[in-house]
């Protein structure tokens, strides 16, 4: 177990910086997750603390120690790739024992530490078998042995769940959380999954254009997202945004519902709604509409969970309301969080 | 791989690399560097041993290949060369390009088979056939005449650049073909009209590796034909050229440069290609 | 619309182009035939001429069994290109794998440059080949070597030294297969580098995390995966220098004493300048069954080491 730091780090090609002067601390045994979109410089990041790609200026260290000039194999890392990267011409066990062998471990020994990794992934009987005979979810599990065989201090994942099917992530993704907690091994997680993100980290850092717009927890992100960028990239539908004098005002769908719910209660503001479109999706509705005077004519959505059973029909004219303390402010100019405006009557 | 290591390790990785590096492009090139300093080195200069054949000790010349033009059958082994190089050339491609396509697309499960046994075909080698073909090249009346050459050659290119289309008709993704053909076009139509064009690229590839193979023939020549007039430039400079005496040197240098400089330069730019088309095949 | 019987016939040829089974055979018809007739038809007649008394100038044949193969394996001229043929390959085919594979490694990165690098480097290979040997008989020259030259200037060798590359038995055939090697490293390297570029750079970064040094990641990684292309390269390498006749003819016309005949030299030189078909034929047969053997060796060795 121990620390990841780094100080400063910057990674530029060609003029730009994929990684910008980007200052990070990983506790001890935390699960944190790098999220952002593509282009964003997560994987660089992820890269550079594994010593694949060196800095151009800034350190890195893991556990107190400067790695920034080490190779990847002093560093005690270990890495899961997107395509898992596994060696096509070895067993899974040759695959698993590999980094035991670099290391010069004596047979006796590298066989019961890869039994060991096996079970922990309940892969033991694929043991003889070779990369192209296993399916995805088999191959992940491989990888996922073959890192954790050396007991190194620092997991590295680069979205290991992406190649997955839909239905096959979500248990996947179940028992990722389950193994780290259970050997509790500092991690870092790429994806630009923002679930993903938020069901697996303790801390999540959103990236773009190379830096880090907030780190925080998820509850953190979600309710209190630093800037634009933030509070857009996390939750879907997204924030509804609305601009008007240099402020703009975020609220996110499910806290956008008809007045009939929060009847009564007066610390809401009021928003004449044009509906244009309503998507059943089972669990939930999703209303599509526009905001009528007084606001701007801005498109917007409401998330109404089921159990929500207020009649909003296509071209109605329907009242919404937001309790005020769901909303949010930002600055229209530099996209931070802002305070909120004086309360007067709505621009 | 651009890994995190030391400035020392770096430095002599790259000290390293650049040795080996050197090492072999010397090894590679320096004999055509020779061929063209020879080539413009005054003949006098050439045989006096006292000289150091490094320098031009005496100002470089034309003379050498004005000899080799004007006094030799050369620019005539040229003109052969080029005329079978491209009969040869036009033969392959009409009977390789529909074969190999055949061989992508419509063949199924014996095409594999086929393509490997006609691939195989290149190991029975001009130096077991020659023997035969000398006997069937006089019966045909053809000996001393290039086209007992064009009738052979295409033997030894259909089979490799055959191989080389169907790695290159596989990569272009059926569905262009399929949506040629429900937009009114017969399978035919559809490889003639749309096929070929898109893999002109890849053909260009085989024209001009056809061509090498040609330009680089050398046991059929040299058994069929015996007057000098009508040799090709792969046999007539090593035959005629290559006398016992040390005055032509500098033109026979001049002769394997010239033919050699342009064809390396025309091939150079086709690599990639050749190799793609070539392993494509190899490692299904 | 097309009346009547115009239909009828043009339905019967759209029939024909549209179905695929007969378009298929049509279009691969033509190669095939002429590379039975022209490859095929010319094999059958060489083991046809090697069991008769066929010579360049006779009108008639007669069929002598095996008797030119008895004739041919008594003279120890036979044996010796034999031999010379097997060393010539064997030697060169080696050299030519560890030289490959190390000037693949070299030129799997970037580098300014690169460009003009591998142009130089594929000179060998894409030069004629006799002619580019004729550029070795100059350096060669047993008067104005530049090799005795330079080596004698930076005092390499001493004032008795002057090698006589082409001329001395040993020397003779160590120069052959340095010429040999020169001609078929390029290609060699350029399969090889295609092979190496094709293994997925995370296979390598996963080595690097997993802690391997250099020496174990090229031996345990790289080679293994770049196995099965290597394979087809020394496959392509073996054919055309145990087949060649070309850099022997130029360079030594098999000379000095046989010292570096090779068997399709030999052939040649038996069958056409000595006018003697039947000896000929049967000499040159003697490559057949090795080439044979060795495309089935490393056919089977490719298809194990296949790994997709």
């Amino acid at each position: 177990m121990a620390t990841v730091e780094t100080r400063a780090v910057t990674k530029s090609f060609d003029g730009s910086n994929a990684v910008d002067a980007v200052d990070l601390l990983v506790k001890e045994g935390e699960f944190l997750v790098f999220l952002g979109p593509s282009g964003s410089g997560k994987t660089t990041l992820l890269r550079m603390i594994a010593g694949l790609e060196a800095p151009t200026s800034g350190d890195i260290l893991i556990g107190d120690k400067v790695v920034t000039q080490m190779p990847p194999r002093a560093r005690n890392i270990a890495m899961v790739f997107q395509s898992y990267a596994l060696y096509p011409h070895m067993s899974v066990f040759k695959n698993i024992a590999f980094p035991l062998d670099a290391q010069g471990m004596h047979r006796d020994e590298t066989r019961k530490k890869v039994e060991w990794a096996a079970g922990l992934f309940g892969i033991q009987r694929l043991l003889q078998r070779k990369p192209r005979q296993l399916s995805g979810g088999e191959r992940q599990r491989v990888a996922l042995a073959r890192a954790v065989v050396r007991e190194p201090v620092v997991f590295l994942l680069d979205e290991p769940l992406s190649n997955l099917d839909a239905k096959l992530r979500t248990s996947a993704r179940d028992e990722l959380q389950q193994f780290q907690r259970r050997l509790g091994t500092t991690t870092i997680y790429v994806t630009h999954d923002q679930v993903e993100a938020m069901g697996l980290g303790d801390r999540i850092a959103v990236l773009n254009n190379g830096r880090i717009h907030q780190l925080g927890t998820p509850q953190e992100v979600y309710d209190d997202p630093a800037d634009i960028f933030v509070a857009t990239f996390i939750g879907a539908p997204p924030m509804n945004l609305v601009e008007s004098e240099g402020i703009v005002t975020g609220f996110r769908p499910e806290h956008f519902l008809p007045h009939e719910i929060y009847h009564g209660d007066q610390d809401v503001t009021r928003f004449p709604f044009k509906v244009t479109r309503v998507e059943y999706l089972g669990s939930d509705r999703l209303v599509y509409g526009i905001l009528e005077q007084p606001f701007p004519a801005a498109h917007v959505i409401s998330r109404l969970p089921s159990n929500v059973s207020v009649a909003v029909r296509k071209d109605e004219h329907h009242e919404f309301v937001v309790r005020n303390r769901d909303l949010r402010y930002f600055d229209r100019a530099s996209g931070k969080r802002a305070t909120p405006p004086s309360r007067t009557t709505p621009p | 791989m651009e890994m995190a290591s030391t400035p020392l390790r770096r430095w002599i990785s790259r000290g390293g690399h650049f040795v080996i590096v050197a090492a072999f492009v010397t090894f590679c090139a320096f004999p055509f560097y020779w061929m063209l300093i020879t080539t413009f080195k005054d003949t006098h200069d050439l045989i006096n041993t006292a000289n150091n054949p490094l320098l031009f000790n005496n100002p470089p010349t034309l003379e050498n290949l004005r000899v080799l033009f004007l006094d030799t059958q050369f620019g005539r082994w040229l003109v052969n060369t080029l005329v079978v190089g491209l009969a040869v050339v036009a033969i392959t491609l009409a009977l390789a390009v529909p074969a190999g396509y055949s061989l992508a697309r419509l063949a199924g499960r014996w095409g594999q088979q086929l393509a490997i046994g006609i691939f195989l075909t290149y190991l029975i080698p001009p130096t077991i056939l020659f023997i035969p073909f000398s006997r069937i090249i006089g019966a045909f009346g053809l000996q001393d005449s290039l086209w007992s050459l064009v009738l052979v050659y295409p033997s030894f290119t259909v089979p490799f650049c055959t191989w080389l289309l169907m790695g290159f008709f596989k990569t272009i993704p059926k569905d262009v073909e399929e949506a040629a053909m429900i937009d009114g076009l017969s399978r035919f139509g559809a490889f003639f009209k749309v096929v070929v064009p898109i893999s002109m690229p890849g053909i260009l590839t085989v024209v001009i590796f056809a061509f090498t193979l040609v330009m680089q023939e050398f046991v059929y020549a040299l058994t069929f034909i015996t007057s000098s007039s009508q040799y090709t430039v792969s046999v007539g400079v090593p035959t005629f050229l290559v006398r016992g005496d040390v005055y032509f040197w500098g033109s026979l240098m001049g002769a394997c440069l010239i033919v050699s400089i342009p064809i390396a330069v025309i091939y150079n730019f086709f690599v990639d290609r050749f190799v793609a088309g070539f392993t494509v095949g190899a490692i299904k | 619309m097309i009346a009547g019987a115009d239909a009828a016939r043009t339905r019967g040829l759209r029939r024909f182009i549209d179905n695929e089974r007969w378009l298929g055979r049509l279009l691969l018809a033509p190669a095939v035939i002429y590379i039975v007739a022209l490859v095929g038809f010319p094999f059958l007649l060489a083991i046809y001429y090697s069991l008769s008394d066929a010579t360049v100038g006779s009108r008639t044949l007669h069929f002598v069994g095996l008797r030119n193969y008895g004739q041919i394996m008594d003279n120890p001229t036979f044996w010796e290109s034999l031999r010379n043929a097997i060393v010539f390959t064997l030697v060169s085919q080696v050299l030519v794998v560890v030289l490959a594979k190390i000037l693949a490694l070299a030129l799997n990165r970037n580098f300014r440059g690169k460009w003009l690098v591998r142009f130089l480097i594929l000179l060998p290979s894409v030069a004629p080949i006799s002619l580019g040997v004729i550029g070795w008989l100059w350096i060669f020259d047993p008067v104005y070597s530049i090799i005795n030259w330079g080596l004698r200037a930076i005092g390499v060798f001493g004032p008795n030294t002057w090698p006589i590359w082409l001329g001395q038995p040993n020397l003779a055939m160590a120069s052959v297969i340095m010429v040999d090697v020169w001609r078929l490293l390029p290609l060699a390297t350029v399969i090889i580098l295609a092979g190496l570029s094709s293994i997925p750079q995370d296979i390598h970064d996963a080595a690097a995390v997993d802690g391997v040094g250099f020496w174990r990641h090229l031996f345990r990684i790289t080679i293994p995966l770049v196995m099965p292309i290597m394979l087809v390269a020394l496959l392509f390498g073996v054919v055309f220098t145990f087949t060649d006749m070309i850099v022997i003819f130029v360079l030594t016309r098999g000379g000095p004493y046989d010292t570096t005949q090779v068997l399709a030299s030999y052939a040649f030189f038996t069958g056409i300048q000595g006018g003697n078909l039947a000896d000929g034929a049967a000499i040159s047969l003697f490559l057949f069954p090795v080439l044979v053997g060795v495309a089935a060796l490393f056919l089977t060795m490719a298809r194990r080491a296949e790994v997709t």
